[in-house]
């Protein structure tokens, strides 16, 4: 025990570096956002900001599925060369691609860290970079990797280093610019293996300090505490210990928040110790038979500050009287006292009605703020609804008793996901959050055709209409929807949301086909601000003055823009992809169809992305850092803990059930099409594809997907997987007035049916068509795309056209063998879905069609069979 | 692959170990003495544009203006000559519609440069080196050259790297003993020239040493891309270049301070070639040689300096003036830096041990 010392090492100074950690995709949450949405200009503030507060490296890191990381790489790097502020500390440059990492150091001026190289993939390809940052001139993390795996010993951690030291510093590499990250790895995970991971770290450091002279020692600091993700006092805790006996053995540098790390004297000395013992791998002097680990774990619950405040105030406010007990009930979203506190609440009030107008509204009203100012996130504010709606539910026979009008509302507003399309967890989402504002929302649920919408709007009288859609073709569906509108004389505003939808298409199609105002609502948390200045007596003509204006403003920038950039199709297809066939995959182990009954849920529990799931409830952040993070941390742990207990729930009471169903057929690529059964007409099938068409830079190719193709002959392949069953229990939320069990249970099958693409594709590429025997990959690594081979859907970027769906499941007989239906706007039933093609050449990969011109227009209805009018609505997004 | 080392950087550092070296002075100034008229810059090559100005073509239409500067200027004591191929890359001839002439160019220029060097070494056996010229081209890898769009760039690396390979490529085959990327405004522009060098080496099988001369835009001491000379040193220093230093910029007494700053650091050889003073209301330099070698005497006098020169505004009799006024100073000693990690942003950052 060292708790005499006063003599703490901080992590300041020169002596130790801090890498600022906010402008890295896989570290923050905030600035991926930034980063995805193109907003570079906020990006280049984050960057700032941290050189304010002090970090004296950068790392930057655009590692991202859904990134050109290249291009993203370069951009932000030229854009902060060309702030002083920022150019002024050294850059690291952080992928997991060599590419990305080239491009990167071709953009900066100064001298630069290079974040990582290791030998994984053997000395040549090492020292073949390693080459490389010498030439650009740039220092370098190597990674304690071999061609074996991760170093996890301290033996392996110090051979691995050593022996990169001497193949580096024998092609003259300096050994100053050397450092070496000895992989920081999880501990006190109850896995007996992993005990000494942590003290292996700090004594491989002090090792290869000796080792090999010059060097540096880095490391990632949040892995250490992993498994106790959500107490941030045990995890400060561990860092700060950590640090405390790594810096002195030679830890010089660390990848980490300086502003989540306490000062090592002023924690609690009984958490210190436990947490030394965790670090060191001691067993705790307290003597017995318990575990270093088993005393933490025990320890920590203790710990959890939030909790013990929780707690007492669970024992506390049962005692308070009603009226702030339903507030307090609202706030948290607490439902077990509901009923009985409304029914005292009730007996107190003259009539009914006052409760709701009273604390109820006033509960809400609170939970409003709260949200609007960001201190709630939805997932609290739908609990919060659920709290509402039951309270209501108890007061309405009595309110109906005594022949009331219902509370009278802010507004009424109509609901609804358009014709076509199935999609509503936003729609629903938006209800609750206008239903807490008091508003009064008749929501007429998914599909619905105009006509209802406007027969309902007109005899319920609605003050607004919102419509939600989710897949392209309801963009349209939505100007339709306007145009009738105008036709059946309507004035009331008009809201457009949904994942689709955008400004842009709301100013340049919507808004022109009604008079009406028409508004696009970005997210949830706008709704409310939207809809009360739209209600409001003085607000609403110059809000909506106001958004006429803005929206005219999109046009005419839009029309003064002309022609975009495009090459014509010739050229387009001049600078197609060249494949390297000698490389495509060999014929499928299993050709023709197979067909899964009922995929084993457990087993795709195991493989869910769980980032997406954080996004539905518009909590923004990458599983599992956003437990961890600052702002939303704690309401993603509350919603992660409810998600766990229904996907219990769902796995152990069989709740829902997946099919599907995979082809592998024999192909030829034919100009942009691909032929199925080239060599049988009666079975021949034409799938026309799409190709970029807008100007590259930097040689790169114009795609389209049959350039993965092989023309003398290849395979291609399909799938569509659906998740079943959920209605019942849908049925069952609703009747509880269990909006949040709702939203969950939706958001839950959507987890399901990716996985389980994931999980097929994967059977696809080791077994069915196996030119992947061998493939061994993490839940992270398929997360991340890291295998060979594409499987792009209908409708989506590379291949944005979804009438090829009825094509793909006519091959697949997808609705007999998986249940899959769809409809007139090529949605499938059910909603949680996916179908998609497979192209398993090694140089196949994502891309986004974009805009086409006139040209390939006319080429695709042709190809397709169709005429132009028919090509134009399907292809409607790619045209502008 | 094993590269043939380089005899000519062993031979000057030989020289540079008894005696402060001497560069020569400025081309375009000189130039400008011969009164040549249009005709005489375009000769017989019959371009599609107006070649006057084009100070780098003479070497094609008219070899004996170079030559005869190259020789006045080993007459005046200079122990190295910089070829006159400043401008001649592709970037900066197309300007000229000449950049089908860049090899032919800088191959003529070294070659020349090389043959009065021959011929001096032949008189007295004393060595004299060539440094082949690499100037900066009028496009800048770190700058967007409009302010709507700091993200834009006229130029990209590779086409960069590109340009300066060819470049490199011609000034060696014709004779140059050492590739001098100079008055670099852009501190990315010379990580892309040395990217360029290291390249032609792989294609050359032998050594191509490295000569870099940084030039300051500023009186705090940066060069256009914002980089101190510190930082500049940290971000070049893995060309392990022959010499390095500054040039043009200012006069030497704006220059003394960076000079100090950077002969500290560098653990290699300093070369400055400062103008002649600044330039009076009618831009012209009107620094006297006297003058010029008295201030940067004071460089060689503080140990600082290992090769001097003249930029903008020198003659041969400034350059005369200083090989007299350093004969028989002292070399500066190199530094030895302990071995630690020098990073650099537009600063320097040193990691502690």
């Amino acid at each position: 025990m060292t708790a005499e010392t006063t003599s703490t090492p901080r992590p300041s100074g020169s002596s130790f570096v801090n890498v600022g950690e906010r402008t890295n995709v896989t570290g923050s949450a905030a600035f991926k956002k930034l980063i995805l949405a193109g907003d570079y200009a906020k990006a280049v503030e984050v960057a700032r900001q941290q050189v304010d507060n002090g970090a004296q490296v950068i790392d930057v890191n655009m590692d991202e599925g859904l990134l050109d990381a290249v291009e993203a790489m370069t951009t932000y790097l030229k854009l902060i060369a060309a702030e002083p502020d920022i150019a002024r500390v050294p850059v690291m440059i952080d992928s997991s691609k060599w590419e990305v990492i080239e491009a990167g150091l071709k953009c900066v001026s100064g001298k630069p860290i290079v974040n990582s190289i290791s030998m994984k993939e053997g000395e040549d390809a090492f020292l073949a970079q390693a080459r490389k940052c010498m030439d650009y001139g740039a220092a370098v993390v190597v990674m304690a990797f071999d061609e074996k795996g991760q170093a996890d010993t301290k033996a392996r951690k110090v051979e691995i280093c050593a022996r990169a030291y001497g193949l580096l510093t024998g092609i003259g590499f300096p050994p100053e610019d050397i450092i070496f990250d000895p992989n920081v790895f999880a501990v006190a995970t109850g896995i007996e293996e992993h005990d000494r991971y942590a003290l292996d770290f700090i004594e491989a450091t002090a090792e290869i300090k000796a080792r090999c002279p010059h060097v540096h020692i880095s490391g990632g600091l949040s892995n250490l505490s992993f498994s106790f993700r959500g107490n941030e006092t045990v995890r400060r805790a561990m860092h700060s210990v950590f640090l405390y006996h790594a810096i002195p053995a030679g830890m010089d540098m660390a990848i980490v928040n300086a502003g989540q790390l306490d000062i090592y004297d002023q924690i609690d000395p009984v958490l210190r110790e436990a947490c030394e013992d965790v670090v060191l791998a001691r067993q705790p002097a307290a003597g017995g038979e318990e575990t270093a680990t088993e005393r933490l774990i025990a320890l920590a619950e203790s710990f959890k500050g939030r909790d013990k405040v929780a707690e007492k105030e669970a024992e506390e406010w049962r005692g308070w009287d009603v009226v702030r007990r339903l507030e307090h009930a609202l706030v948290k979203g607490l439902d077990a006292f509901i009923v009985e506190d409304t029914e005292e609440a009730r007996l107190l009030h003259a009539r009914p009605i006052e409760v709701i107008e009273g604390p109820l509204m006033a509960g809400m009203n609170t939970v409003g703020d709260l949200f609007g100012s960001g201190k709630m996130f939805l997932p609290q504010v739908v609990k919060s609804a659920r709290v509402m709606k039951k309270a209501v539910a108890h007061l309405i026979p009595y309110i109906e008793a005594q022949k009331e009008a219902g509370a009278r509302a802010k507004g009424r507003i109509v609901m609804a996901t358009v014709k076509g399309d199935v999609h509503d967890i936003g729609k629903n989402i938006v209800g609750v959050v206008l239903q807490c504002n008091g508003y009064e929302v008749i929501d007429l649920g998914v599909m619905v055709p105009w006509s209802k919408i406007i027969e309902t709007a007109q005899t319920e009288q609605a003050d607004i209409i919102g419509l939600s859609g989710l897949i392209t073709p309801s963009l349209d569906e939505m100007v339709t929807m306007a145009e009738e509108m105008q036709r059946a004389g309507l004035t009331i505003p008009l809201l457009i949301g949904g994942a689709t939808t955008s400004k842009v298409h709301t100013a340049l199609r919507i808004d022109p086909a009604y008079d009406g105002p028409v508004i696009h609502v970005l997210d949830a948390s706008r709704a409310v601000g939207v809809a009360s200045q739209l209600l409001s007596d003085t607000q609403a003509d110059g809000f909506i003055a106001a958004t006429a204006d803005e929206y005219q403003h999109v046009r005419d920038a839009r029309a003064g823009k002309g022609a975009s950039k495009l090459l014509s199709l010739d050229d387009a297809r001049a600078n197609g992809f060249v494949a390297d066939f000698s490389e495509k995959a060999p014929p499928p182990q299993q050709p023709g169809l197979h067909v899964f009954p009922e995929w084993d849920l457990a087993d795709l529990a195991e493989c869910f992305d769980w980032t997406p799931f954080f996004r539905a409830w518009e909590l923004a952040g990458t599983y599992p850092a956003i437990l961890d993070d600052a702002v939303v941390g704690e309401s993603a742990r509350s919603l992660f803990a409810d998600a766990q207990a229904m996907l219990g729930q769902i796995i152990r009471e069989k709740w829902l059930t997946a099919r599907g169903v995979v082809g592998l057929w024999p192909c030829a690529r034919h100009g942009d099409d691909v032929v199925l059964h080239p060599d049988a007409d009666e079975l021949s099938v034409r799938l026309p594809f799409l190709r970029q068409q807008f100007a590259k830079s930097r040689g790169r190719a114009n795609f389209c997907l049959a350039d993965f193709i092989d023309p003398a002959g290849d395979w291609i392949g399909g799938f569509a997987v659906g998740i079943h069953g959920i209605e019942p229990h849908l049925e069952r939320f609703r009747a509880g007035h269990d909006d949040y069990s709702d939203i969950l249970l939706k958001a839950l099958a959507d987890r399901f049916a990716e996985a389980f693409a994931e999980r097929l594709h994967a059977h696809v590429r080791t077994t069915l068509w196996g030119y992947a025997p061998g493939e061994q990959l993490t839940n992270e690594a398929l997360i991340r795309e890291q295998y060979r081979g594409i499987r792009p859907a209908p409708g989506y970027p590379a291949c944005p056209d979804h009438s090829l769906k009825p094509i793909l499941f006519d091959l697949l007989r997808a609705t007999d063998n998986t249940g899959i239906t769809l409809t007139e706007s090529q949605a499938m039933l059910p909603t949680a879905a996916v179908s998609g093609f497979y192209f398993g050449h090694p140089d196949s990969q994502y891309f986004g069609v974009a805009t086409i011109g006139r040209d390939q227009l006319q080429d695709y209805a042709a190809r397709r069979g169709v005429d132009l009018g028919v090509a134009e609505r399907w292809l409607r997004p790619n045209l502008d | 692959m094993t590269l043939i080392p380089s005899t000519a950087r062993t031979a000057l550092l030989e020289q540079a170990s008894q005696r402060i070296l001497i560069t020569d002075g400025a081309f375009g100034t000189e130039i400008q003495n011969f009164r040549l008229s249009e005709a005489d810059y375009a000769g017989a090559l019959g371009l599609a544009r107006d070649q006057k100005g084009n100070n780098d073509i003479l070497a094609l239409t008219k070899p004996d203006v170079p030559e005869s500067i190259h020789r006045a200027y080993f007459a005046a004591g200079a122990d190295i000559a910089e070829t006159n191929t400043f401008s001649a890359n592709r970037i900066s001839q197309a300007d000229y519609a000449a950049e089908h002439l860049v090899r032919e160019i800088n191959l003529e220029s070294a070659r020349l440069a090389r043959r009065v060097a021959d011929e001096f070494t032949a008189r007295d056996g004393r060595p004299r080196f060539v440094a082949g010229a690499i100037g900066p081209t009028n496009k800048t890898l770190s700058l967007s050259p409009d302010v709507n769009d700091p993200g834009y760039r006229e130029v990209d690396w590779d086409t960069l790297v590109d340009v300066y390979a060819e470049q490199t490529h011609a000034l060696v085959e014709g004779g140059a003993d050492f590739i001098l990327i100079e008055t670099v405004f852009d501190t990315l522009n010379a990580k892309a020239g040395i990217m360029a060098v290291r390249q032609v080496e792989q294609e050359l099988g032998r050594e191509v040493p490295i000569m870099l001369s940084m030039t300051l835009t500023d009186l705090s001491g940066r060069n256009l891309s914002g980089h101190t000379v510190e930082a500049f040193w940290y971000a070049v220093r893995h060309a392990r270049p022959l010499t390095i230093g500054l040039n043009c910029s200012f006069g030497a007494t704006q220059l003394r301070p960076h000079v100090k700053a950077l002969a500290e650091i560098a653990d290699t050889l300093i070369m400055v070639y400062p103008n002649a003073g600044l330039p009076n209301e009618l831009g012209e330099y009107d620094e006297m040689p006297p003058t010029t070698a008295g201030l940067v005497k004071e460089w060689a006098d503080a140990g600082q300096v290992n090769v001097l020169g003249g930029c903008c505004g020198s003659t041969p009799a400034h350059i005369a003036a200083i090989a007299q006024a350093v004969e028989g100073l002292p070399v500066r000693q190199l530094p030895h830096p302990a071995p630690l990690t020098r990073l650099a942003g537009l600063e320097p950052f040193v990691m502690a041990s």
